[in-house]
C-alpha cells in the first residue's frame, strides 16, 4: 500500500459530506427555531390579530362574538368618559416625561463628575427603580394621607401649614400619582444618562478646553447635542411608560380605581375595567387598539427623529 | 500691570485627589441630600414596619421601641410565605426559560446563514411594538379555553421568551469569533454542543444582565398576574400584597410590613449584585 493513497479519500468525499453537512446544519437551525417560531406565532402574532378582530365585535364571553364593524370605535369616540381617560393618560406623560428627564439629566450630569462615594450615591438614586411598584404605591399612599396618618401632612401640620388633599382632590390626585411614578423610574434614567455621558469621546472636551469654552458652553455645544440619541431613547421609553401607567394608579386609588371621580384613570385601567369588570371584550379590545396606535406613533416618531440625524 | 506667571496646570489636576474645590463639596452635599430623599420612602417603610399601631403617628425615623411583632404576625399568617414562594418559582422558571431560548434564538440568528433568517429576526423584533395590554384579552380567552386560568403556567406562559432578550443576546453572539465555532466543529462537537459549551460561556455578562432583568421584571409584574389569578393561593407577591393592603385598610404598620417583605428580596439582590445590575442597565440601554 502506498502511503499517499490514504489521503485522497477524504478529499473525494468532501462534496458529498459538504452537502450532507449543510442539510444537517439546516436541520439543527430549524430544530433550534421550531419552538420559538411556534411561541411567537401563538403567543404574540395570533393574539395581536385576534385583538384587532375582537375590536370589531360585541362579546360578553357568554354568547358568541357578534361582528358589529366599527361600532365599538364609534361608541368609544363618542364617550366623554373616554376623552377624560385620554386626557388623563396624556397628562401623566406631559407632567412625567419632562420632569423626570430634567431631574435625571441634572443628577447624572453632576453625579458623573463625582468620584468620592460615587457608587454609594448612585445606589441611593437607583434603589427605588428595583422596588415593586405595587408595594411602593402603598408607601406613597400612606405618605399622602391626611394628618395625623400621612407623614407629609403630619410634617406640614407641625409647621403650621394647612393639610394638602393629595389623593382626595380631583386636581391633585393625578400629579401626586405621577410624582410616585417619576420617583420610581428616575434611577433608570440617571443610569442611562450617565452611560450616554461616558460614551462621549473625551477628545471633544479637550478640543473645547483648548478653545476656551466654559462649562455652560461645553454643556450646550457639546454635551447636549452629542447626548441626543440617549435623550431621544429616554423620551420615548419614559413616554411609553407613562402612557401605560397602571400599577401605581390601581394601588393608590383602590377603593375607587381611577378616582376620585375618574380624575386619575388612565387608558390601561379603563381597558382592565371594561374587560375584566364589565366583561365587554369587544369594547375593551377596541381600547387596546387605540393604545397600540398611540404607542406605535410614538415609536415611529423616534425612528424618524433618529433617521433624520444619521 | 504685571501679573505673576501662571503656574502650569499640573498634569494630575484632573485626578480626584489633586484638589477639592468648594464647588465639588456643594455638589456632593446636594447630591447626597437628593439621594437620601430618594430612599426616604424605603426608610419610612422599614421604620413603620417596626412600630406598633400606636406609634405610627410618630415622625421619628428610628422607632422608639422597635418590635418585629408585625413581621411575626404577617408571616405566621402563612399567606406571604406562599406568595413569596409563588413569585420565586415563577420568576425563576421564566428567567431560566428566557436565558435558554432567547440566547438559542439570538445565537442562531447571529451565527447561521439560512433562508428566512432576516424574516424571523424582523418578525421577532416587531413584537416589541405590541403592548402587553393588547394581548391580555386574547391570552385570557386562550387560557380560559385551555384551562390555564388560575395556574402557575397561566401566569408564566406569556413571558417564556422575549424579543428584548433575543435581540440583546444576538448582539452579543455577533461578537463571538467564528474561528472558535469552526474549531469546535472540526473537533466533532454537534451544533447544540457548540452553542452550549463554546458560545454560551463567552457571553456570560449578557446572560447575567438578561437574568437580572427578567427576574426583576417578573418579580414585580402586576398587570397579567392580576388578570389571570383568582385564588389567593396562586397570587404572586405584588398581587398578594395589594389584596392584603386592601384588607388591612388603615393598619398602616401592617401594610408597611407587607410592603417591606415584598421589597426585601429585590433589595438583597441589588446590594449583592449592584455592579452587575448597573452595568446590565447601561448595556441594555445602549444596545437596545
Amino acid at each position: 500500500m502506498q502511503p499517499a493513497h490514504s489521503l485522497p479519500p477524504p478529499l473525494k468525499m468532501r462534496p458529498a459530506s459538504g452537502l450532507k453537512m449543510r442539510t444537517r446544519r439546516l436541520l439543527w437551525i430549524w430544530s433550534f427555531l421550531a419552538l420559538p417560531v411556534l411561541f411567537y406565532s401563538a403567543i404574540r402574532f395570533y393574539p395581536t390579530l385576534e385583538a384587532f378582530y375582537l375590536s370589531l365585535t360585541n362579546w360578553d364571553l357568554l354568547s358568541d362574538p357578534e361582528y358589529i364593524g366599527l361600532e365599538n370605535y364609534k361608541r368609544l369616540f363618542a364617550d366623554p368618559k373616554f376623552w377624560q381617560v385620554f386626557r388623563n393618560t396624556f397628562l401623566y406623560l406631559i407632567i412625567g416625561t419632562p420632569v423626570s428627564l430634567i431631574l435625571a439629566f441634572v443628577i447624572a450630569y453632576f453625579l458623573d463628575r463625582i468620584r468620592f462615594g460615587h457608587t454609594f450615591l448612585r445606589a441611593l438614586y437607583f434603589l427605588p427603580f428595583i422596588t415593586t411598584a405595587s408595594a411602593m404605591a402603598w408607601v406613597w399612599r400612606w405618605f399622602y394621607q391626611p394628618a395625623p396618618t400621612g407623614i407629609i401632612n403630619n410634617f406640614l401640620g407641625s409647621l403650621g401649614i394647612s393639610p394638602i388633599p393629595f389623593l382626595s382632590s380631583v386636581e391633585l390626585a393625578l400629579p401626586s400619582i405621577t410624582f410616585t411614578a417619576i420617583w420610581a423610574g428616575l434611577g433608570f434614567q440617571v443610569i442611562i444618562f450617565m452611560a450616554g455621558l461616558r460614551a462621549i469621546p473625551s477628545t471633544y472636551y479637550e478640543a473645547a478646553r483648548i478653545d476656551g469654552l466654559n462649562d455652560w458652553q461645553v454643556l450646550r455645544k457639546i454635551t447636549l447635542p452629542l447626548l441626543k440619541p440617549t435623550t431621544v431613547f429616554l423620551v420615548v421609553f419614559s413616554s411609553i411608560g407613562f402612557l401605560r401607567i397602571f400599577d401605581q394608579v390601581y394601588n393608590m386609588s383602590s377603593i375607587d380605581p381611577g378616582g376620585p371621580l375618574g380624575s386619575t384613570k388612565p387608558l390601561v385601567l379603563m381597558i382592565y375595567q371594561t374587560a375584566f369588570s364589565s366583561y365587554e371584550m369587544g369594547y375593551a379590545s377596541a381600547q387596546t387598539v387605540v393604545l397600540f396606535t398611540i404607542l406605535l406613533v410614538i415609536s415611529l416618531l423616534q425612528l424618524w427623529i433618529m433617521r433624520e440625524r444619521g | 500691570m504685571t501679573s505673576p506667571p501662571k503656574a502650569p496646570t499640573p498634569p494630575f489636576a484632573s485626578l480626584p485627589f489633586a484638589r477639592v474645590r468648594p464647588g465639588k463639596i456643594i455638589t456632593w452635599t446636594l447630591l447626597f441630600i437628593g439621594g437620601v430623599m430618594m430612599v426616604t420612602p424605603l426608610l419610612f417603610m422599614f421604620s413603620t414596619s417596626l412600630k406598633t399601631s400606636g406609634q405610627i403617628y410618630d415622625l421619628r425615623l428610628i422607632p422608639a421601641d422597635p418590635t418585629i411583632q408585625n413581621y411575626v404576625t404577617v408571616l405566621a399568617d402563612g399567606r406571604f410565605l406562599k406568595w413569596f414562594m409563588n413569585s420565586m418559582l415563577i420568576a425563576t422558571v421564566v428567567t431560566l426559560s428566557n436565558l435558554f431560548f432567547d440566547s438559542l434564538v439570538g445565537y442562531t440568528l447571529a451565527k447561521f446563514e439560512f433562508r428566512g433568517r432576516k424574516l424571523i429576526f424582523i418578525a421577532i423584533l416587531s413584537t416589541l411594538m405590541i403592548p402587553t395590554e393588547m394581548l391580555v384579552i386574547p391570552w385570557y380567552l386562550m387560557s380560559a379555553n385551555l384551562g390555564w386560568l388560575d395556574s402557575y403556567w397561566g401566569i408564566m406562559f406569556p413571558g417564556m421568551m422575549t424579543a428584548f432578550g433575543t435581540f440583546l443576546m444576538k448582539q452579543f453572539f455577533e461578537g463571538v469569533p467564528n474561528d472558535f465555532l469552526e474549531a469546535a466543529r472540526i473537533d466533532g462537537l454537534n451544533e447544540f454542543e457548540i452553542w452550549w459549551k463554546i458560545a454560551m460561556p463567552l457571553v456570560t455578562p449578557a446572560l447575567s444582565a438578561l437574568a437580572i432583568f427578567t427576574f426583576l421584571g417578573n418579580w414585580t409584574a402586576f398587570f397579567w398576574p392580576l388578570i389571570v389569578t383568582t385564588s389567593p393561593e396562586l397570587y404572586t407577591l405584588p398581587i398578594g400584597l395589594t389584596s392584603f393592603a386592601v384588607e388591612q385598610s388603615i393598619q398602616w404598620e401592617m401594610i408597611m410590613t407587607g410592603a417591606a417583605l415584598a421589597t426585601i428580596p429585590t433589595l438583597v439582590i441589588f446590594l449583592a449584585l449592584q455592579r452587575y445590575i448597573v452595568r446590565g442597565v447601561m448595556l441594555a440601554g445602549l444596545k437596545g
